[in-house]
């Protein structure tokens, strides 16, 4: 039987567009959004070796701002953001008392008492909420919900920079990775960050959502001679797992600490208390029993979200994130395994639907682009 | 399904390869493995899922399409050229019933 209630699904300003340029569109996070155009793999080609433009204007925008807006975000977010310079952004997670992932997010630092944090789609009132609440302690400060006033594009590969520096004045070369700048592309107002979730080299660019579709077009437009292609968020689910980027929903969650998920950079150790500091200190003190591994698949078969990973007989973990990989053509993925079996070079099995298939754990990321980004 | 005589080669359409999108990855049975009209074959992935094979008659399998090993991806290419396994027919009259390609095409419409 259909449910009565289905919310409609939510449009971004490109949805006109993508649906006139013939891409395949999905329900994802509840917003209504191109999965591919002209194939995940010609799309995550193009990324790795010229450049794709993504539309993630399902991306949630929260704003918190006020005299005492940093002492705001320390409690709420994980990373030490006191370390940011006013145009400068950092990754970090949203925690549980228990230091597990409400959501993961970027830190922007817009002036000194004002930032921008950028989060998933399928979280932005739950995250809205929970901050509004959490920072009422911290003083003089507001969160605002601002994500109704963005779009975000992101032009991601390494021909990105000669695409997008002909329609800004900013210059590109000069900004260093995770920072940003305010200026115009194509003559609309944005802000370009130099930001991606690919593992290559690129900008994402949060623009007017009026002005959207003009930005989009300027930028095919510009990279017509590159052959940039429009991606969509199946290419982008399998750059960001060969870069061993984590997804929320996928490798972490609330029920995945902060050290569980290998991800100890993002937590500002020597900052003061923060929501889940006391957990994340307890824990690492005694050591994880579980941890994330990378790996790769030596028998024939692709490990998937959600199988099981086994030592000998024993049921040990479980993969988290897994496919072919388009471009270095291995099956590839994310598991959690016990602590003392995650070192590289460790093999165990995963259960491909009731094959055990043969896999070992290697270093993260799997891919790692080989020049630094020009003038950074 | 394209038959001739007993011999039934097995793939799948165009507009199933459409909806898969990059195929990256086959599994096919073994040779004299022994199917049901409705039974599953094999798998076929694509970068974001898996789906069944499903067999269209019954029979026995009498070869698989070994290039699909090391070049799944000419599924998309060519889906009509490109079979999965042939297979022998033991119970005739079902083909009869199977729709050919224009019929498909009007079904999925």
């Amino acid at each position: 039987m259909e449910q009565a209630t289905e919310v409609p699904l939510k449009k971004t300003p490109l949805n006109a567009r993508h649906r006139a340029s013939g891409a395949r569109m999905v329900p994802f996070g509840g917003w209504d959004m191109p999965v591919e155009y002209s194939g995940i793999v010609a799309e995550h080609l193009a990324v790795r070796t010229r450049a794709g433009l993504f539309d993630v204007s399902h991306m949630g925008q929260i704003e918190i701002a006020g005299k005492d807006a940093l002492a705001a975000v320390q409690r709420i977010s994980s990373n030490d953001a006191s370390k940011l310079a006013v145009g400068q952004a950092q990754y970090s997670g949203l925690l549980t008392e228990q230091g597990t992932f409400i959501d993961d997010l970027l830190v922007y630092r817009l002036t000194p008492a004002h930032f921008l944090l950028v989060v998933n789609a399928s979280h932005i009132q739950k995250d809205y909420a929970w901050i509004a609440e959490q920072i009422k302690p911290a003083g003089d400060a507001v969160a605002v919900d601002a994500s109704s006033r963005y779009a975000l594009l992101a032009l991601q590969g390494p021909a990105a920079l000669d695409v997008l520096q002909p329609l800004t004045g900013v210059d590109l070369a000069g900004m260093k990775y995770y920072w940003f700048a305010n200026g115009e592309v194509a003559s609309v107002r944005a802000t370009i960050s130099r930001t991606g979730y690919t593992g290559e080299d690129g900008f994402e660019i949060f623009v007017p959502p009026q002005s959207a579709d003009r930005v989009w077009q300027a930028i095919l437009e510009s990279g017509k001679a590159a052959d940039v292609i429009p991606a969509g968020l199946g290419a982008r689910d399998t750059l960001r797992l060969e870069a061993a980027m984590r997804l929320h929903g996928n490798d972490i969650d609330e029920t995945t600490t902060v050290l569980e998920a290998d991800l100890s950079w993002i937590v500002g150790w020597k900052k003061d208390d923060f929501i889940g500091a006391a957990a994340l200190r307890e824990q690492k003190a005694n050591g994880v029993t579980r941890k994330i591994a990378g790996f790769e698949v030596l028998d024939r078969g692709i490990a998937r979200q959600g199988y099981d990973a086994y030592l000998g007989d024993a049921k040990v973990g479980v993969v988290t994130s897994g496919t072919q990989t388009p471009f270095l053509k291995k099956a590839i993925g994310m598991a959690y395994l016990p602590a003392a079996h995650t070192a590289a070079g460790t093999e165990f099995d995963v259960d491909i639907r009731g094959r055990r298939t043969r896999a070992r754990v290697v270093p993260m990321p799997f891919y790692k682009r080989q020049r630094p980004e020009r003038g950074a | 399904m394209e038959l001739a005589g007993d011999r039934g080669k097995v793939g799948i359409t165009d507009y199933a390869q459409q909806q898969l999108g990059d195929v990256v990855y086959v599994e096919l049975p073994e040779i004299g493995t022994k199917l049901k009209q409705g039974q599953s074959f094999g798998t076929i992935e694509s970068v974001k899922a898996v789906s069944e094979l499903y067999a269209p008659v019954t029979g026995e399998v009498v070869d698989v399409n070994a290039a699909l090993k090391d070049k799944p991806e000419i599924v998309n290419a060519d889906p009509h050229g490109s079979w999965m396994i042939a297979v022998r027919l033991t119970n005739a009259g079902e083909s009869d019933a199977l729709l050919d390609a224009s019929q498909y095409q009007d079904l999925v419409k």
